[in-house]
């Protein structure tokens, strides 16, 4: 059975709208007076928290070596794909020799990148951060994919805990020099 | 083995279980046998039991038996017979299936065993899994995380050894890593006789290195790298390319001789990174040569044939074919071919010659073999075109008759699979003169001077089988997808085989392939190509005894001839 729905006419008071135009230049005026919150992107800049996950960026340790080693653990784990590494050796006459394998390319694509952190969990090298760029642009999709030197520019230097390698590097040394075997 | 040589089976208990596993057969490998791991480090089934790694520990015992009367003690309580377990663990590598044998490879005992094993294992291991080729597929990483503690104890300084010895051409060393097993220093001394590699110093300074002026270069040192249960020997070629777990491995065949050794190639994303061996141990049991495994580079080799062309020009593959056509219709015609087709190629060629008849001559690649998995006929499938019927005498070195007949004008064209004629006696002015087809993977001095070119597919490109020098049957499968417009050498015969049939091209499946093999071959009347096993098809070659192959005594062969003459005594 169908059922009837009533319209009710509008009353004299609603017919002149006047209500309604109070109302709304009330909420108008209410915030004309609230304090501003809008920042004027691009010149002002939001603070970025602790913890935030911008573009992965790989860094270097203090001393200036890349800490990246290509174990392709972070290609393997990320889940979009997002990232190429082409493993390479580390040159004979390079400081870090001793650390033998280094990435010889190292390509992430930001247009696949979903930001989830997961390379940098699963680093077992601490060489690929999240940090805090969040504004990635380009007009062609191949600017979009960054290389190992723009990887490197933006990711900086990192302080280190372990020194890993250097101790690594030393322990060689002290082996040379006739020390503990 | 008993008298039958039907292998007689005995029943061990494992766990608590009870199984049936080969009599003799090693412990380590019957548990594996029943689907139950003993980890162990190094124990190989191809090489002799050194029992020096101790991972594989296991509680032992056997059925007791009164000493002076020889009557079994029984258990009154489970009313069978009691167990004398042995009072510390044995290792079960060095124990072979004997009749009631009991073991506990879950025990808390064991279990601690292989704590304390792998706790020693690390103590001075680098642990540079990250730029380690062998993660992945490593055994120390597995049975880390599988048997070990979990965590280390250890707080001294580690010990620090060579990284990158260079061992010989095609192996580097990195001592650190080494756990000492001797696998690769019994390969060495067992299988390829050349007993280089050895131990030096004493303790936790103990390093693996070649005698004073020797080095490890011999054409099997990369199955050092195999065997090598850790990331101690690598593969130079191999070294930092990718990690094992992108690589897809898929089933093959190596191409190097008609030894038909199986192997397995890597690939990733259509790129072949390395060809390993694949155990068969009625083949090559889990061995492979070195210069087999570099066959992978041909793939990306710049003489590759990228496109179908007539007198040079690129075309469509209708219109080569149609090309290729006229050509064979014009006059009489020789096919040149060779064992490097597979079976169904040999088959759809044979459909094609008797279509357009005319003579068919297999070019031989003949060079002396090393008597192991090299064998003196350097092509993987002579022994097909028997089979198929393409061919009825053997190959031969040099077309002095297809020589003499394009000269004396009496064949005008030649349809030439994969070889190089010049090489084969026929002078390239000569080819220029005849009307030449080539069908084939590179180019070479005769594709130069062809008429007509139509582009195959190398063996990691397609799909197949090939028949070795023991008649055995074995399958390859495509690892990577042939360059973009190429397609699989079957379709091109295929399409060949329409245009002079008049018919349109059906491209047949394998199966289809087969199935036409099957009625009209004997000897595979019973094989279906799906049904064919990893392990390959002992086909009976019989009828083929006397015609004299220049196979000679390698590892799991023995030519007919021979045999036949000693039979005789
Ligand atoms: S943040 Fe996530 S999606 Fe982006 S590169 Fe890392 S793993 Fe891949
Ligand atoms: S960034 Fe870290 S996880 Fe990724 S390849 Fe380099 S070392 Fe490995
Ligand atoms: S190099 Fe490898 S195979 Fe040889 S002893 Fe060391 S761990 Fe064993
Ligand atoms: S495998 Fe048994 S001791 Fe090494």
């Amino acid at each position: 059975m169908s059922k009837v729905v009533e319209r009710k006419p509008l009353t004299f008071l609603e017919k002149t709208y006047l209500p309604q135009i109070v109302g709304g230049l009330k909420i108008t005026l209410q915030n004309a007076f609230r304090p501003k919150v809008t920042l004027q992107y691009p010149e002002e800049r939001p603070p970025i928290p602790e913890g935030y996950r911008g573009v992965p960026t790989l860094v270097r340790d203090p001393n200036g070596r890349e800490k990246c080693v290509s174990c392709q653990l972070c290609e393997f784990v990320c889940p979009p794909k997002a990232i190429r590494i082409t493993p390479g050796e580390i040159p004979e006459e390079s400081e870090s020799v001793h650390v033998e394998k280094g990435p010889e390319d190292f390509e992430i694509n930001m247009l696949r990148c979903i930001y989830c952190g997961m390379c940098q969990e699963v680093c077992p090298e601490e060489a690929i951060f999240l940090q805090d760029i969040y504004s990635v642009v380009g007009t062609t999709r191949e600017e979009f994919v960054y290389h190992k030197q723009k990887l490197y520019e933006l990711g900086g230097t990192l302080p280190d805990e372990h020194y890993k390698w250097d101790k690594k590097k030393a322990a060689t040394e002290r082996a040379a020099a006739g020390g503990h075997h | 083995m008993s008298d039958n040589g039907q292998t007689k089976m005995v029943p061990i208990n494992i766990d608590g279980k009870d199984f049936e596993v080969p009599e003799g057969m090693n412990l380590v490998d019957a548990c594996e046998s029943v689907g139950v791991e003993v980890p162990h480090y190094c124990y190989h089934t191809h090489l002799s039991v050194s029992g020096n790694c101790r991972m594989c520990l296991v509680e032992m015992g056997t059925p007791m038996r009164d000493r002076a009367t020889g009557e079994p003690i029984m258990d009154d309580e489970t009313g069978k017979q009691k167990i004398g377990w042995m009072p510390k663990p044995a290792i079960a590598c060095a124990s072979k299936a004997a009749p009631g044998v009991h073991i506990k490879t879950q025990s808390e005992l064991t279990k601690s065993c292989r704590e304390g094993v792998m706790e020693f294992l690390l103590a001075n291991h680098p642990l540079d899994c990250p730029i380690c080729d062998q993660a992945g597929e490593c055994r120390l990483q597995e049975f880390a995380t599988d048997y070990g503690r979990g965590f280390s104890r250890y707080v001294e300084e580690k010990n620090v050894k060579p990284k990158r010895t260079v061992l010989g051409p095609r192996v580097t060393l990195d001592n650190e890593r080494c756990i000492l097993c001797s696998r690769c220093v019994r390969f060495c001394a067992e299988i390829d006789k050349n007993p280089v590699l050895g131990f030096t110093e004493r303790g936790s300074h103990s390093t693996l290195t070649c005698y004073p002026g020797t080095q490890l270069d011999s054409n099997y040192s990369l199955n050092t790298v195999d065997i090598c249960p850790v990331g101690a020997l690598t593969s130079t070629d191999f070294r930092f390319k990718m990690r094992v777990w992108f690589l897809k491995p898929t089933k093959s065949i190596c191409t190097e001789s008609s030894a038909g050794v199986n192997t397995e190639v890597w690939s990733r994303e259509g790129k072949l990174y390395r060809v390993t061996p694949r155990r068969n141990d009625e083949v090559n049991d889990s061995w492979m040569t070195d210069s087999g495994r570099m066959l992978y580079k041909m793939v990306e080799s710049e003489a590759r044939m990228q496109r179908f062309r007539i007198d040079g020009q690129v075309c469509t593959l209708g219109n080569a074919v149609l090309r290729a056509r006229e050509l064979i219709q014009l006059g009489p015609v020789a096919y040149v071919a060779s064992g490097h087709l597979s079976v169904e190629e040999q088959a759809m060629l044979r459909k094609l010659v008797e279509k357009e008849p005319g003579s068919v001559t297999f070019v031989g690649h003949t060079k002396e073999g090393d008597g192991r998995l090299i064998t003196n006929d350097r092509t993987p499938n002579v022994r097909g075109g028997l089979v198929t019927g393409l061919i009825k005498e053997l190959p031969v070195a040099e077309l002095d008759k297809l020589r003499r007949q394009l000269e004396s004008g009496e064949i005008k064209t030649v349809v030439c699979y994969g070889e190089d004629l010049t090489k084969a006696g026929i002078p390239s002015e000569l080819l220029k003169k005849a009307n030449l087809v080539y069908l084939g993977t590179h180019r070479n001095a005769t594709s130069d001077v062809a008429r007509v070119l139509l582009p195959t597919l190398t063996v990691f490109e397609k799909t197949g089988t090939f028949i070795n020098q023991q008649f055995r049957l074995q399958k390859f499968y495509q690892a990577v997808p042939g360059p973009a417009g190429l397609m699989p050498d079957v379709y091109i015969l295929d399409a060949l085989l329409a245009e002079c049939a008049g018919g349109a091209p059906c491209r047949p499946t394998l199966e289809q392939i087969w199935q036409d093999l099957a009625a009209k071959v004997d000897i595979l009347a019973e094989v279906k190509f799906n049904k064919i096993p990893e392990t390959g098809l002992l086909l009976d070659g019989s009828a083929y005894a006397g015609l004299p192959f220049c196979e000679g005594s390698g590892w799991h062969f023995e030519p007919q001839r021979e045999l036949a003459a000693t039979s005789k005594f």
